[in-house]
């Protein structure tokens, strides 16, 4: 583990943060298939101080707002996905890794709306071994499991989930994963799966998703992501450690 | 009104590998072949993004739309069907190739024993040794008489591997060397010749190395990427049916492909049929396509949907046990499995092929002696090292929680210090196992569904009971420092992903009373429909089943050419 601490402590250099914001920003403005030799280029160079990025201000990461979520149930997301992905020595938590953006953009989309799933009537409630029955799609069931969380909080601690302390978080999350709280509208249980899930997916699905910042799940996991090859190393007794690549290493050149 | 086109000698449902072989095959032999497929076109090319397991193996880019068509299941008929609603126990094809895409390419024969499982059953063990309801019932054919095709299956993908020691005979060896050893791999190998077991490596169709095939196709050789089921190969190194039998086919010119065309009734007259219905998914336009030969070649739930809501055949009744449109739905019993951890070791377990792997077959068919034992059959057990992902693969080792700071360390810590050796399992049909139009559910035409009525038996837990305590001796063996083995298979649950081993629905057998096809695949009740595939199955074995449909679309292909010029009941 120790290499992989090191790697950690790069990430946060400074001046590395700066240039991968730098990239990745440029990359959105002039379209990473076309200019990608151009960023491809910038690599290696040192930043410099008068670079005009710079002085207009930090980089920004434009895919770093809000499609689904009010800015409370993002809080609340936040804070929640955190606790089940904490940040510790071996590295960033959810928060860090863009988790709780990574699950309001796929509750924008076809997951949220459960566009590919048999959504037609009756609705019956059904044995446990037939899987999910119910009517609700999953943004509908965020919204309502979100404001549950909070209601909760605030009976027990008068606070706002978000604000809670760890420990505190950790028992309203508990309790919802062992159906403790009573709501006729949806199960707890079943949201705090669906909420596990898609945090261990926003943990290490491509970056392009929002998630995986930088990369740094698979980083601690040493899973080296999206590579062409292992014909190398499939017989090798050594472990190999590979430094990750991403999918947006396909559109660079 | 349905627009009528001009009939053509034959039209297939389908085209996924059952459905490819017989173009290819049909075509060679100067016939006119339409194929319909529901879903879209694909190519090797689509895949240039394919290493992102959310998108593949958790949004199920490959697979059909369920909300457009799903299946419904109950456990028994006491229960209320409902409706599949998301993906979980099993993963249904879509699109060009079907489900020959986003498999893995473990390619096995089934055993001689399979073949006649009733009478070998019998004549070892007793009519005793099968339980009340129990429906096994020989093939109709033989493993002798099914070798060539299996040989022509495995020449034509490439099959990678070596003998399996305790298989049927072969007439060749296979036409590439097995895939590379990992480490890994060896360690299961020497663990079990030490047990004085018959490891061999598992038949892959990933390509070990490149290959030209009889017909010509040039592929190239897996480059152990790690992304195989569920996912389509950048490389065209896995044998899929668009990289291999379709390009065949269309070479010959006599192949047409429409895809978006959703095959919903096969229209006949008296026993023969004369075409089928469709619908052009993009248009809504309702075409009749007449044709001389009709062959059904979809996934096992959409034959016997097709045949029942078409209203071809004898609809099997469970009460009765007379008819045989839907009998004999059988699985795959995938639990039976040890988990090992290992503190001092680091595997890299992210690289792999869909079918790479050892097999020891020294616990399936009836290659170890059933006197003292609860049930039949077997099941294979094998180590595969398929590319863990990092989404899917979070073992932890018994005690750990689900979440938080002790789960993130251990999912982190083992990720590349476990490995797993489990049983295949497996299933034999029962009487009250069968499927059948659901009264309630519709698809987006507003056709039924196909109800799924299954549970597991006692002879299924008592084989991943005993699957199980291989597993775990084999991985003792391989100096695991904890181990943690899965025994207890519990009722089946459609949610978690198990296996896409679907088989039976539409039987082949000698005898028209208990099966719905010949072994040719020709229907008893219309000389002119062939139905093709896992739904041929009357159950299904210890393996993955796509050699055995591969080798069984072969012998279909050669039995509608000789229909084609002689007419008549093959059999």
């Amino acid at each position: 583990m120790s290499i992989q601490n090191e790697e950690e402590s790069k990430e946060q250099n400074p001046s590395s943060v700066t240039r991968r914001k730098f990239l990745k920003n440029t990359g959105y403005v002039v379209g990473g298939a076309i200019l990608g030799g151009i960023v491809g280029n910038l690599i290696g160079k040192p930043v410099q101080q008068n670079n005009p990025t710079e002085a207009a201000g930090p980089a920004t990461d434009y895919n770093q707002a809000l499609m689904f979520f009010t800015i409370e149930q993002f809080r609340t997301v936040e804070a929640a996905t955190e606790r089940i992905f904490p940040a510790d020595e071996l590295g960033p938590g959810a928060k860090d890794l863009g988790v709780a953006y990574f699950i309001d953009h796929q509750l924008s989309g076809d997951w949220g709306f459960n566009s590919r799933d048999y959504m037609q009537g009756p609705f019956y409630k059904g044995e446990a071994v037939q899987g999910y029955q119910g009517r609700l799609k999953r943004r509908e069931i965020f919204d309502i499991a979100l404001q549950e969380m909070n209601n909760y909080s605030h009976t027990k601690y008068q606070k706002k989930f978000y604000e809670l302390t760890a420990e505190q978080q950790d028992e309203v999350l508990t309790a919802f994963q062992n159906d403790e709280v009573k709501i006729t509208t949806i199960s707890p249980s079943g949201f705090f799966d669906t909420l596990r899930s898609a945090t261990i997916q926003g943990v290490y699905a491509d970056p392009l998703y929002g998630g995986n910042r930088n990369m740094d799940g698979w980083k601690m996991k040493n899973f080296p992501g999206n590579q062409m090859a292992y014909t190398d190393i499939i017989e090798s007794e050594k472990f190999a450690k590979i430094p990750p690549k991403s999918l947006k290493d396909h559109v660079q050149h | 009104m349905a627009k009528k086109l001009p009939k053509v000698d034959v039209v297939l449902v389908g085209v996924g590998w059952a459905g490819g072989i017989i173009a290819a095959e049909l075509t060679k032999q100067g016939l006119q072949v339409v194929g319909l497929e529901r879903g879209k076109e694909r190519k090797t090319e689509d895949y240039f993004m394919v290493h992102d397991e959310l998108r593949y193996a958790y949004r199920y880019e490959l697979f059909q739309d369920l909300s457009k068509e799903t299946v419904t299941f109950r456990s028994n008929e006491k229960v209320r069907a409902l409706p599949m609603r998301q993906y979980g126990s099993f993963l249904l094809g879509d699109g060009l190739g079907g489900a020959g895409v986003h498999w893995n390419g473990q390619t096995y024969r089934f055993l001689p024993y399979d073949f006649e499982i009733y009478s070998q059953t019998i004549e070892r063990y007793g009519k005793n040794k099968i339980p009340a309801g129990m429906t096994i019932q020989d093939w109709g054919i033989t493993y002798d008489q099914l070798e060539p095709y299996f040989d022509k299956f495995e020449k034509m993908a490439g099959i990678s591997g070596e003998e399996n020691p305790l298989g049927g005979k072969r007439s060749d060896k296979y036409p590439t060397p097995p895939m590379k050893y990992s480490p890994q791999m060896k360690m299961f190998q020497d663990a079990t010749k030490k047990l004085n077991l018959h490891p061999y490596a598992t038949p892959s169709a990933n390509l070990s190395e490149a290959y030209t095939n009889p017909d010509g196709i040039a592929r190239t050789a897996c480059q152990y990427c790690g992304f195989c089921e569920r996912f389509g190969c950048e490389y065209g190194a896995k044998a899929d049916p668009v990289v291999t039998v379709i390009p065949v086919a269309n070479k010959t010119g006599k192949f047409q492909i429409r895809t978006h065309s959703y095959v919903r009734r096969i229209l006949h007259t008296g026993n023969k049929a004369t075409g089928v219905l469709y619908t052009d998914v993009t248009t809504g336009e309702e075409i009749e396509q007449p044709a001389d030969i009709v062959v059904l070649t979809s996934y096992v739930f959409n034959n016997v949907r097709l045949l029942l809501n078409s209203k071809l055949g004898r609809p099997y009744d469970p009460k009765t046990g007379t008819g045989v449109i839907g009998k004999n739905y059988a699985y795959q019993v995938q639990k039976g499995n040890a988990l090992g951890f290992y503190e001092r070791m680091e595997f890299n377990n992210f690289a792999g092929a869909g079918a790479l792997g050892v097999t020891i077959d020294d616990y399936n068919g009836d290659n170890f002696d059933h006197s003292n034992l609860n049930f039949i059959h077997g099941g294979g057990i094998r180590i595969s090292q398929t590319g863990k992902r990092p989404i899917a693969s979070n073992s932890v080792p018994k005690g750990t929680p689900t979440w938080g700071k002790e789960f993130k360390a251990n999912s982190i810590k083992y990720y590349n210090r476990t490995l797993s050796v489990s049983g295949q399992g497996a299933s034999m049909p029962f009487r009250h196992h069968y499927l059948d139009l659901d009264p309630e559910y519709k698809d987006v035409f507003g056709d039924p569904l196909i109800r799924l009525t299954f549970d597991f038996e006692e002879q299924d837990r008592q084989l991943a009971a005993f699957l199980a305590e291989r597993c775990g001796d084999i991985m003792k063996e391989m100096g695991a420092d904890t181990i943690q083995v899965a025994k207890d298979l519990g009722p089946y649950d459609i949610v978690p992903y198990q296996s896409t081993h679907n088989t039976g629905g539409v039987i082949m057998g000698a005898s028209p009373e208990t099966s719905a096809i010949n072994n040719y695949g020709q229907l008893w009740d219309a000389e002119n429909v062939f139905v093709v595939g896992a739904s041929s199955f009357p159950h299904n074995s210890g393996y993955n089943p796509t050699g055995t449909v591969g080798a069984l679309s072969y012998r279909a292909a050669d039995g509608i050419i000789k229909y084609s010029k002689n007419g008549g009941m093959l059999v």
